[in-house]
């Protein structure tokens, strides 16, 4: 153990903070602004600088602009946060020019938050203190249920009014430090963030008598290790979208300045790498990480233990790491999030994984569809260099590590290592038969490392609390957590992270709040074009990288698409195999070939031209690309066609069969017609008809002439009185 | 190189030719990674700027790479080809970018497609006549929470309806020619 190496860390934290006074430092209030590509799209820059107007107007010195990555809650951008010294942190939805006005005279100014604006509308309980509670599903320690259950007895028995102290559960100290996980029971106390830790009744009447009617916090039953969740907790914890994760991999997305590397140290960061530095031994890290069962968050679910170790015991001075940020799923935008949100982590991640392995180069693969994203990368490249973070002799360890940005330049298959690895070559993206597998034979022939975004950004945390503790986390074969990129017909849309063995029902419905209007949750298609649709019926099943597999799809990176009544499945495979199509390289024929064919089978049937045979040659076909293709992504093309042949095999039939679309969404197939009933003779339909097909007098029922309908729909959306009908 | 060009004056004449083709960052840019080990690697991020600069990649100007950089130009042909992000012919002042994910498709991006094609009588991979406007899809933009998205130059505009399209296409149109920026 190198001792020196944790003071060089140290010491250099206080030099970044002389270096730069800036927001988060000191009694000021801070005002938090989202600046990722989803946030930009919304409109944050423009709400940016309205609030920059704001505070020289108002000539204020302790008035800051804080930039945060963005949190996951995309539906509902841009989103602001308020800061103000001593109270609770406030999140606003949705901020609009004016929104900024009021924000700023009445919340920043005056401190009155402004009710209406506040994300989720949760923050309504206005009382005193507020205690929360693990309800400890995860890990099974239910010691804080009699606490909270014991609090609230004690509460009533004193009389205190809910004004004063409020009790809620969440499923939070997932996040509580290794150690103290199984004596006693945890509760936060806000505002102030006090973690307690109570192992007797008489504590707890402790806490409730100096702490909660006294205003004294009991330093000496607050534990000092801080839960990795807690900075996210403070300023999310009251928005129901967000209590219900457990933030890991994204646990600094939202909360500190990307481009800031003081805040990141400030947070924690680049503590695993001193330690890993120190220790010197690499084989303790691997054995550390195979002893988390984590396992590759890019899709393929390898352990990323067994991976490290193989490239480790290859001979050789040269080796690389390599980072595959080629998000290339449609749906999927987790990687992305974490770029821009917290590109150190990701670094540090990577350096840890170079020293395991015994690596000195590092590689950033990153598409080049995400500029912003490549941006803050090089600026944390940039940083680290700049503090002797990466380059020659790290925090004067010895170890010498550096890495480059290397830029995709859209083809979805380069997500397939061997496909990547000729990309970084400066190849034509396409992948090679395996074996030998990169972990011996990789870039430039030497052994690599392929890992994803994800999987880089949870090592820093298994190397801090210890693979024990997140082996617990998640399911019996896979640890931690997994970060889901919720997105189609579903409420709240945006990022959801959730220990590995949460229910999909749990993410869907409870997280991402059902579906639109009230329509019926009707699948979710999961792992993207690789993946398949589980059906709503299905819900209850347990993710994890196996229990997806057995229902004919795959995790994949974590896109997770909603579908409600409204979307055909047949449609959906169709557009799948579009994609899957368009992206096969060509290099080997069942791909090749296998996707034209089905998708010419899948055209057909959506056009109504579907015969009796389709269903049989489909599977045979599917069943073929996935034993014969060269890579993954032909081995895995069918799988949208093949699951929702499973699970939707009606819908097929009734294409095909009875010439019907059931859910209304392929064109062909759907007649519109009047119901003269209702039609009160509007002309409305009429007037929006693209080509005049729809006849009838003013007051009276109109008709549409199904040999000149194009079915375009439009008199179906601008009907008032529901009088087109869709069958 | 001298392989093939015995004469050594002509050789250098390519070169010079070749140099004046590309901006001067860019032909720094080849010759600093032709003295690190593995140059051909660069080769997609030469064509990435070279891209960036001229907006597409003309058959000169990866004649030029291939001189400069080493690389046959039958293979920067295989690599500019392969991949979708590399343009062969020149693109319109706008490129409009119409996503197609998944969570755009299901959220009706095809419907926004159409009514692009419609509005500007062209089809995915055109320009219109007057080089204002043109028409890409893509595979996915990443900010799926706030689908339908599309993106005309490197502008994102979220949750976009057909109905929105004529009169966000003509902000741009009417935007003074000199105001744009350059194109990504």
């Amino acid at each position: 153990m190198n001792p020196t190496l944790l003071e060089r860390l140290v010491s250099l934290r206080r030099q970044l903070e002389s270096e730069k006074c800036d927001a988060t430092a000191g009694e000021r209030i801070v005002i938090q602004v989202g600046s990722a590509t989803c946030e930009n799209a919304a409109g944050s820059r423009g709400i940016r600088e309205e609030f920059r107007k704001y505070i020289a107007a108002s000539g204020r010195s302790d008035i800051a602009l804080h930039d945060v990555g963005c949190t996951g809650r995309c539906s509902l951008e841009p989103i602001v946060g308020i800061l103000r010294p001593g109270e609770r942190a406030v999140k606003y939805q949705q901020v609009s020019r004016e929104g900024v006005h009021r924000i700023f005279t009445d919340h920043v100014l005056r401190g009155q938050p402004v009710a209406e604006l506040i994300l989720d509308g949760t923050q309504k309980c206005e009382s005193r203190y507020e205690v929360i509670f693990c309800k400890g599903e995860r890990c099974g320690n239910l010691a804080a249920r009699t606490l909270q259950a014991r609090l609230r007895e004690s509460l009533e028995k004193r009389g205190v009014a809910a004004d004063t102290v409020q009790i809620r559960g969440v499923n939070f100290a997932d996040l509580c430090p290794g150690e103290s996980k199984f004596q006693g029971g945890h509760f936060l106390v806000r505002p102030g963030n006090h973690m307690y830790h109570v192992s007797s009744e008489a504590d707890l009447e402790r806490v409730i008598t100096e702490h909660l009617l006294g205003d004294r916090p009991i330093t000496e039953l607050t534990i000092s290790e801080q839960p990795i969740g807690q900075n996210f907790f403070e300023l999310y914890g009251d928005v129901s979208f967000f209590n219900r994760q457990s933030r890991i991999a994204l646990r600094n997305s939202g909360i500190i300045d990307p481009s800031s590397l003081r805040e990141y140290l400030d947070a924690g960061g680049f503590h695993s790498l001193a330690l890993a530095l120190a220790a010197n031994d690499p084989e303790a890290i691997i054995a550390e990480i195979t002893a988390s069962k984590l396992r590759g968050r890019g899709g393929g679910g390898f352990p990323t233990g067994s991976k490290w170790q193989m490239a480790r015991r290859e001979p050789g001075e040269e080796k690389y790491i390599i980072c595959n940020a080629d998000e290339g799923d449609p749906g999927a935008f987790m990687d992305r999030s974490m770029l821009e949100g917290d590109p150190f982590s990701i670094v540090e991640g990577m350096t840890i994984g170079g020293f395991a392995i015994g690596a000195q180069r590092g590689f950033f693969y990153v598409r080049a569809e995400y500029p912003l994203a490549i941006e803050r990368i090089e600026n944390a490249l940039g940083e680290c260099r700049r503090c002797g973070l990466l380059g020659e002799n790290i925090l004067g360890s010895g170890f010498s590590f550096d890495m480059e940005i290397r830029l995709g330049a859209g083809a979805f298959v380069c997500g397939e290592e061997t496909a990547l690895i000729h990309s970084i070559e400066g190849e034509r993206g396409q992948p090679r038969v395996r074996p030998p597998y990169p972990s011996r034979s990789g870039l430039w022939g030497k052994p690599t490392v392929i890992n994803n975004v994800e999987t880089f950004a949870n090592i820093p945390v298994i190397l801090e609390h210890g693979a024990e503790w997140f082996g617990h986390i998640g399911s019996a074969k896979s640890g931690g957590t997994k970060v889901f990129a919720l997105a189609g017909k579903v409420n709240h849309t945006g990022l959801v992270e959730v220990p590995i063995g949460t229910t999909l029902r749990e993410i869907v419905m409870e997280i991402g709040g059902g579906c639109p209007k009230g329509k019926r949750f009707k699948a979710v298609q999961t792992g993207g074009p690789a993946g398949g649709c589980i059906p709503a019926a299905h819900a209850d099943i347990a993710i994890d990288f196996d229990t997806l597999t057995a229902m004919g799809s795959i995790m994949g990176s974590g896109g997770m698409i909603i579908m409600d009544e409204d979307d055909c499945m047949v449609d959906i495979a169709k557009f799948f195999m579009k994609f899957s199509a368009d992206e096969s390289c060509g290099k080997c024929t069942p791909c090749r070939e296998g996707t034209k064919r089905m998708l010419e089978i899948l055209e057909r049937i959506t056009a109504g031209q579907g015969r009796p045979e389709d269903l049989g040659n489909l599977e045979r076909l599917g069943l073929l690309m996935k034993r014969a293709s060269l890579c993954g992504l032909g081995r895995a093309a069918a799988n949208p066609v093949l699951s929702t042949m499973r699970h939707y095999h009606d819908e097929y039939e009734a294409h095909i069969q009875e010439r019907r679309c059931p859910a209304k969404r392929c064109t062909t197939l759907v007649r519109y017609s009047i119901l003269a009933d209702r039609c009160v003779g509007c002309t409305a339909c009429a007037r929006n008809c693209p080509v005049n097909c729809i006849a009838g007098a003013a007051k009276q029922p109109h008709i549409i002439d199904p040999e000149r309908c194009i079915r375009c729909g439009r008199c179906y959306s601008v009907c008032r009185f529901s009088a087109v009908e869709r069958t | 190189m001298s392989r093939f060009h015995p004469n050594h004056s002509l050789q250098q004449q390519v070169m010079e030719q070749s140099r004046a083709m590309l901006p001067a960052d860019i032909v720094e840019y080849i010759e600093a990674v032709r003295n690190r080990p593995h140059p051909d690697s660069q080769l997609i991020s030469v064509l990435h700027k070279v891209q960036h600069h001229f907006g597409h990649l003309d058959r000169t100007h990866m004649d030029a790479v291939a001189h400069l950089l080493g690389v046959p130009a039958a293979k920067i042909s295989g690599v500019a080809t392969f991949y979708h992000f590399f343009r062969l012919t020149p693109r319109g002042q706008y490129v409009i970018n119409v996503c197609m994910g998944t969570a755009c498709y299901v959220k009706g991006a095809d419907k926004v497609l159409e009514k692009i094609r419609e509005e500007l009588g062209i089809d995915l991979g055109e320009t219109t006549r007057d080089g204002l406007f043109s028409l890409e899809e893509s595979r996915c933009l990443g900010t799926c929470g706030l689908a339908p998205v599309l993106m005309i130059n490197e502008e994102v505009h979220a949750k976009v309806s057909p109905e929105q399209i004529p009169a966000l296409l003509h902000k741009y149109a009417s935007q003074p020619r000199a105001a744009a920026k350059e194109r990504g």
